[in-house]
């Protein structure tokens, strides 16, 4: 009931229809971090139409998607991948009951590594 | 008044086990322009027809109301028995007492309650019946196939063979189509020049054929059996009579850079031509765009060669006016363009080419004589990798893609990769596929051999990139069976491109008033029925401009096809169904609503003058329904909003009358 | 005072091609259903124009069902498809003409199917009772 609950969410947050897949992979194959990923994008569109969210939330893959939007842009289906692992970080976020950082701890995390686009990506998903 | 016979069936006990007939038929005596009404064992008996034929004479009846079983089943039977006694077939009802009444009634009551309703709604009806004969039409021994590929010449064939005069018009300057580039076939890998070519010869020597190539629809008009088309027979400025197919012309022409499109491109020709050896009509053509004579009017040196001087600068375009009485649509199909899949860089690398390319690749007669050399710098390809769906099933680009299967390409991939291990062992070759799908008779096990002998790598997974680096493209494709991502440096990248409808065949269709569906292939009258005929009467279908298909589906609809015209060019008559719409000229006010909604394009416009006051003639423009083209579905009579329309048989009167009866 | 059934009165438009035979496949099954539905047969779902089902109601009917072929079957190829669209803008106008939606329907009977023909029937009857009799658009003029 859970899961259900949570497919319902993902679906209505992200607005994408993965039963419009045809499982072609495009996706996978054009994902440019996916070897960071435990979870591809091919997986996550039939995770979630399989209501099977639970090990989604608690994967380091969704913090691992960079939102080029690539999976989004080739899908010859128009699932729209990358819209999903979103409504999916976002509800991770939701359940921890928004426990967000404060603006003084950011710097005391940053890491060197971390790519330009994660911010980027910040920025995308809260101007659409 | 029309003076009505009533004839109630018992049909054994079917009926009269559960239908009182002789209360049905005493009640129906009582009915407005009833005089006889009587009840028998067996209406559809010998006897019982007699009874019928008997009565007609004998009460001066103009109209037969018959209760019995559907008139699916002997509706034809009683207007052949009207139509003996000497009364108009179209004057019988039929009150469906045994289907409808009897057989889903148990009680007796009931039944004749609902018999005797559904008696008055018939008699109801038969009062504003009207006679109606069914209009006939000539029909012109000719047809037309529009399309010299496989399809095209097989119809003309068939229909040629059964005696018949057949034109094809064909827009390039040789008959073949796309078979003709084609290598080999699937899937017995015969070559398919060594089984086309003869069929090309048989279709040009055929006494009933005629071959207008290098030549187009112009204008069609007329209805079946009564077609009257121009063909436009453009200017090849050689000519057909004379020319002998020498090729000293083509030899001698000092313009050789003009891109072949029988090689798609990938070699030049001389701007006169002839597109390859075993063309028919084995002519030479003038390319206009680039003859340097036609263009600047200094050369001429095909001229001085052509021993028999059918070289001829100023040829016109000629118009070619033919009545038919059948036309089959024949244009067929193109890849789509892949200059919109950045992603595959088709347009960045000439080592990216598309599965047809591949075709003329591996062909003796291709660029290369058939040696599998890579288009950039002619060496042999080592890692070879086939994307298949590539703008197939595609339904979020309408753009780039199209939502539809291909059909053919896992076919001809599978086949085009067993051909390179076959003769390159020492290639890889990888296919990259979404779905297998190979229905067809010995389909899968031809997939299964490339796969289990030749050892071809067949990945479920799609590619997502293609990157030229140096020599190679880099491919990133996934594996989904692993649930990895891998990484091709390939020498070779054959896109498997989708398939769609011939770019002329919208403004074919519109001539035709054939309908199209949104991928602009035409639409058969029945999907499931009528599969090779359009809804438009006397157009037919044949091949894949009806939707994707092979080469053996081809030939077998392309037969159908032709069976069809065949059926239609032996008759000396076309009898029609009278039951179609006619238009009061007095009460339409020409707003075209009814030909919208026309699915046979049955309804034009005329100006016709009516008279005015003071013996003035106005002029307006009126509804005309072709009574040979029309159905009779009824569509038209409820968009029309002055009620103009009605159908006749089942006109607006007619129903109204029903309905009344039965509510009453 | 007699307490008198209530029956009511159903119009049914069937297209000769796909519902008028799927009908006939009922009675040949012997699948039953109300007599009060009387079938009047068309070339097409398409002939029905939305002035016979109103003349219908004005003249008492309690229910009309237009029965025609599947979308993609239809005999004249699009027909069915015009009555779907006409039929939804005249259903639309019904709760402004005061009478309920429920009274009429549009279905899609195959030649194959017979026990949905019936079914539909059993149905739709079913609703018309518990909707009672029309009352709204009969024309009372009609009544002698």
């Amino acid at each position: 009931m859970e899961n259900k609950n949570f497919k319902d969410e993902i679906i209505r947050i992200s607005g994408v229809n993965p039963k419009k897949c045809m499982k072609c992979g495009k996706c996978t194959a054009t994902c440019p971090s996916f070897d960071e990923m435990e979870y591809h994008p091919h997986q996550f569109v039939y995770m979630v139409e399989s209501g099977d969210i639970e090990p989604l939330l608690n994967s380091a893959s969704i913090y691992k998607c960079l939102s080029c939007f690539a999976c989004v842009e080739r899908c010859p289906r128009g699932v729209e991948p990358a819209k999903l692992v979103e409504a999916v970080r976002l509800c991770a976020i939701r359940k921890q009951g928004g426990n967000h950082l404060k603006a003084d701890a950011i710097p005391a995390l940053l890491d060197e590594d971390m790519p330009q686009q994660a911010l980027v990506s910040a920025f995308r998903k809260y101007t659409r | 008044m029309q003076r009505i016979g009533v004839f109630v069936c018992w049909c054994g006990s079917n009926i009269a086990g559960t239908v009182d007939v002789k209360a049905v038929a005493a009640a129906l005596k009582n009915e407005p322009g009833v005089v006889f009404s009587t009840d028998y064992q067996y209406m559809c008996s010998q006897a019982g027809q007699n009874l019928i034929k008997d009565s007609v004479r004998e009460h001066k009846l103009t109209g037969i109301v018959v209760c019995s079983c559907s008139p699916r089943m002997h509706e034809v039977t009683f207007r052949k028995s009207a139509a003996a006694a000497g009364i108009n077939p179209y004057m019988v009802e039929i009150a469906n007492i045994r289907e409808q009444c009897s057989w889903v009634h148990k009680e007796m009551p009931v039944g004749t309650e609902k018999a005797i309703i559904l008696g008055k709604a018939a008699v109801a009806k038969v009062n504003l019946n009207a006679p109606l004969t069914p209009g006939e039409s000539p029909v012109t021994k000719r047809a037309l196939v529009i399309g010299g590929g496989i399809a095209g010449i097989q119809t003309a064939l068939d229909i040629a063979d059964a005696g018949f005069k057949v034109d094809i018009v064909e827009k390039k300057a040789t008959i073949g189509g796309k078979m003709a580039q084609l290598d080999k076939t699937f899937p017995t890998l015969d070559c398919a020049a060594c089984i086309l070519t003869p069929k090309m010869v048989d279709v040009a020597q055929h006494d009933n054929v005629r071959i207008f190539s290098y030549s187009d629809v112009e204008e069609v008009k007329g209805f079946v059996g009564n077609f009257t088309v121009k063909i436009r027979k453009r200017a090849r400025y050689v000519d057909e009579e004379k020319c002998t197919g020498c090729g000293a012309c083509v030899e001698k022409c000092p313009q050789r850079k003009v891109p072949n499109e029988f090689n798609l491109g990938m070699d030049n020709r001389k701007a006169i031509y002839i597109p390859f050896a075993q063309a028919v009509p084995k002519v030479a053509t003038i390319d206009p765009n680039y003859c340097t004579m036609l263009k600047t009017g200094k050369c001429g040196v095909c001229s001085k060669f052509c021993e028999v001087g059918a070289i001829d600068y100023k040829q016109k375009d000629q118009i070619i006016e033919e009545k038919y009485g059948a036309i089959v649509v024949a244009t067929g199909f193109n890849p789509i363009s892949m200059d919109k899949f950045d992603e595959y860089a088709y347009s960045q690398s000439k080592d990216v080419i598309t599965s047809l390319e591949f075709e003329r690749l591996t062909n003796a007669a291709g660029p290369t004589a058939g040696k599998l050399l890579r288009p950039s710098d002619g060496k042999h390809p080592e890692k070879i990798v086939f994307v298949q769906c590539v703008g197939s099933r595609c339904a979020a680009h309408a753009e780039k893609g199209k939502e539809y299967c291909s059909k053919i390409c896992c076919m001809y991939t599978a086949k085009h990769a067993m051909l390179i291990r076959d003769k390159y062992p020492d290639t890889e070759v990888y296919v990259f596929y979404i779905d297998v799908r190979t229905p067809g008779k010995n389909f899968d096990e031809f997939q299964r051999r490339a796969v289990e002998e030749y050892g071809v790598h067949y990945v479920k997974g799609m590619v997502g990139k293609i990157t030229p680096e140096g020599d190679k493209l880099k491919v990133r494709a996934s594996d989904l069976i692993a649930n990895k991502q891998i990484n091709i440096d390939a020498d070779l990248v054959v896109l498997a491109a989708a398939i769609e409808p011939d770019k002329s065949a919208r403004s074919l269709a519109t001539m035709l008033t054939a309908s199209m569906d949104t991928n602009d292939f035409f639409t058969e009258a029945h999907p499931k029925l009528r599969p090779v005929e359009s809804p438009t009467a006397g157009v037919f279908l044949s091949g894949t401009c009806q939707g994707p298909k092979d080469i053996p589906e081809t030939v077998s609809q392309a037969g159908a096809a032709a069976a069809k015209v065949i059926g239609l060019l032996a008759k000396d008559k076309l009898t029609g169904n009278p039951c179609v719409a006619s238009s009061d000229p007095l009460m339409c006010n020409g707003c075209s609503s009814c030909e919208r909604v026309c699915p046979y394009g049955a309804i034009t416009y005329e100006d016709k003058e009516f008279p005015g006051p003071n013996r003035t003639v106005k002029i307006r423009r009126v509804a005309v329904v072709n009574p040979a083209v029309c159905q009779g579905c009824g569509a038209c009579t409820v968009a029309c909003p002055s009620g103009a329309m009605d159908l006749n048989g089942f006109k607006n009167m007619q129903i109204m009358a029903e309905v009344d009866a039965i509510c009453k | 005072m007699q307490v008198k059934e209530y029956k009511p009165l159903i119009v049914a438009f069937c297209c000769n091609w796909c519902s008028y035979a799927g009908a006939d496949l009922a009675g040949n099954n012997r699948l039953s259903y109300p007599a009060e539905v009387k079938i009047i047969k068309v070339p097409c779902s398409c002939r029905v124009n939305p002035m016979f089902i109103l003349r219908a109601f004005q003249r008492g009917a309690d229910g009309v069902i237009i029965c025609g072929c599947h979308p993609g079957d239809c005999h004249y190829t699009s027909g069915n498809y015009y009555t779907r669209r006409r039929m939804a803008a005249l259903f639309s106008m019904f709760d402004y003409l005061g009478i309920e939606k429920e009274r009429t329907r549009v279905e899609w009977v195959s030649a194959a199917e017979g026990a949905k023909f019936a079914a539909t029937m059993n149905d739709f009857v079913e609703k018309v009772v518990s909707l009672g009799e029309n009352k709204r658009l009969e024309d009372l003029r009609c009544k002698k």
